[in-house]
């Protein structure tokens, strides 16, 4: 029972409530990255220009950017670029697909799940670019090895963020479709597949970023062509200005990546 | 079409939640059930529903239902359980995605659940940008639009506000009056037991037993009439006398979850 407290001493005066709903909510303003971002590399260029950093450990931002061009107007830089992006493309869709097929599978039968979530606690943790020369011995010392662990270590991401999606999705739909007879493929397709998503889509910013740097890893073990095998080269040669080249294109491409998983999101979470 | 409770007990483990529970619902009639908090009231509808198997005892259903049901025992639940991918339309439009039916006949069952909740005009907004009494029409169209003999109703106005909750009630009288579909309604809300039932089926505390059946001697039109408002405050202290040291008791008691 709820009892009433004393009778309070009277007192006239009034005061102000004191504000304190203050802070927490940083807001992010639009522009403010990209200024601070070109402050910085106008920073870097004034001090490459006068001098005060040695162009060989740091050249500055404009050597960098007529490093890019250099390599685009020869060529070099498609010829790199497109080998990796066909290693990226392939590995990254094969264990995605498959990451998908297993994660579904985990999240939706038992037998599935006892056995996958074992192997997948075990295999996860190995750094996946450790296989390589095992994934060579196997497959030879063409594109395939390179693929493969890019593979591999996208579908053990991919699984995992799938099943914890399908785990994700509410009970409480999947009985409404239940009480409606909803026959278990169209609840998979209407209710599970959607309510999965989002976590699908946030297990593809990782895989993205786990397929770039096995990319790179396993061009610098052994490639000929190939952003990694070009940064590797280029800091060989001390050619900082190139490796950096490189660098700023890995980069950009991680960015656009991004950017393209961002779109799909607006597109297809426009509900959320 | 009836749906029968035959001698229902369930157990979740140890714990004991609906012992030997037995009533009858007929064609077109509407039962409240109502008890102290814990007392079962929703499993016990998990269970007539199909949703949950009981412990022993079962579910059953007698006669045929009407020819053009597709889903003779169909869920209102309370927190709605809509889709939040799909739009109004899609959404009721759901249960019917599987049924063997014509285009034209899914898109007319469709319009005709939308226009019977007032959501024509909402067909192609998202739940998120509805209020919660809105999302509820939305559950209640989907529910007409497979023409249930039944609706298995969980404390369908319990997550709305006080305001809406008596603009939705006006609702389930007008939609309850008007045909032979029945209801199990399951509530905690007295006065919606005594405004929208035949029959109030009155459930003990945990393990929910039967306590009382009591019957609403009016119709529902009659008792939106002001002359029915003392009858019916009545009936709910009557049902309030009956459950009140139960609530308390269900109330104060502690659980070893």
């Amino acid at each position: 029972m709820l009892e009433r407290a004393g009778a309070p001493a009277k007192d006239d005066t009034t005061r102000r409530v004191r504000f304190r709903g203050a802070g927490f909510v940083p807001a992010s303003s639009r522009f403010g990255g990209w200024i601070a971002l070109a402050l910085v590399i106008a920073l870097w260029q004034a001090a490459g220009s006068a001098g005060l950093v040695n162009p060989l450990f740091l050249p500055a931002p404009l050597a960098i950017a007529r490093a890019i061009y250099q390599l685009a107007i020869s060529g070099a830089l498609w010829q790199h670029l497109s080998a990796s992006l066909l290693r990226i493309g392939v590995g990254w869709v094969l264990g995605t697909a498959a990451g998908i097929a297993v994660g579904f599978a985990i999240g939706l039968s038992r037998l599935a799940r006892g056995v996958g979530i074992t192997f997948i606690s075990a295999l996860f943790p190995i750094p996946k670019i450790a296989l390589l020369p095992l994934l060579i011995l196997w497959l030879g010392i063409g594109e395939e090895p390179k693929i493969a662990t890019i593979a591999l270590g996208v579908f053990f991401s991919t699984a995992i963020s799938v099943y914890s999606g399908v785990d994700a999705v509410p009970r409480n739909l999947i009985r409404m479709a239940q009480s409606f007879n909803v026959p278990f493929a169209t609840i998979v397709r209407k209710v599970i597949w959607p309510g999965a998503l989002p976590a699908i889509l946030a297990g593809f910013r990782i895989t993205a970023s786990v397929a770039l740097l096995l990319v790179v890893s396993a061009e610098m073990i052994g490639a000929q062509y190939g952003i990694g095998a070009f940064v590797l080269q280029a800091g060989n040669l001390m050619q900082t200005d190139q490796l950096l080249a490189g660098v700023v294109i890995l980069s950009v491409f991680g960015l656009a990546v991004g950017k393209v998983i961002g779109w799909l999101e607006v597109k297809l979470l426009h509900w959320r | 079409m009836d749906l029968i409770a035959n001698h229902i007990s369930h157990r979740f483990g140890d714990l004991a939640v609906l012992d030997d529970v037995s009533f009858t619902v007929g064609a077109g009639e509407v039962v409240a059930i109502v008890g102290p908090s814990g007392c079962g009231k929703s499993t016990l509808l998990s269970i007539l529903g199909g949703l949950l198997q009981p412990t022993s005892g079962a579910p059953e259903l007698r006669g045929t239902p009407p020819a053009d049901s597709l889903n003779p025992l169909t869920f209102v639940f309370q927190d709605f359980a809509l889709l939040p991918w799909a739009s109004v339309e899609e959404n009721v439009e759901f249960p019917l995605l599987h049924a063997r039916l014509s285009a034209a006949q899914r898109r007319s069952q469709v319009e005709d659940a939308l226009r019977r909740t007032g959501l024509t005009d909402f067909r192609k907004t998202y739940p998120k940008q509805l209020s919660g009494g809105m999302r509820q029409r939305v559950g209640i169209s989907r529910a007409l639009a497979v023409r249930p003999a039944i609706l298995l109703m969980d404390e369908p106005l319990s997550a709305l506000d006080s305001q809406t909750r008596e603009l939705l009630m006006e609702d389930f009288v007008r939609l309850l009056a008007d045909g032979d579909m029945g209801a199990v309604y399951v509530t905690h809300n007295l006065e919606e037991a005594a405004r929208l039932a035949d029959r109030i089926v009155v459930l003990s505390r945990r393990p929910g037993r039967i306590r009382e059946v009591v019957m609403v001697p009016m119709t529902r039109a009659e008792r939106g009439e002001t002359v029915a408002r003392e009858k019916l405050l009545a009936l709910q202290d009557q049902i309030w006398s009956l459950i009140r040291n139960e609530a308390i008791d269900a109330e104060r008691e502690v659980l070893d979850a």
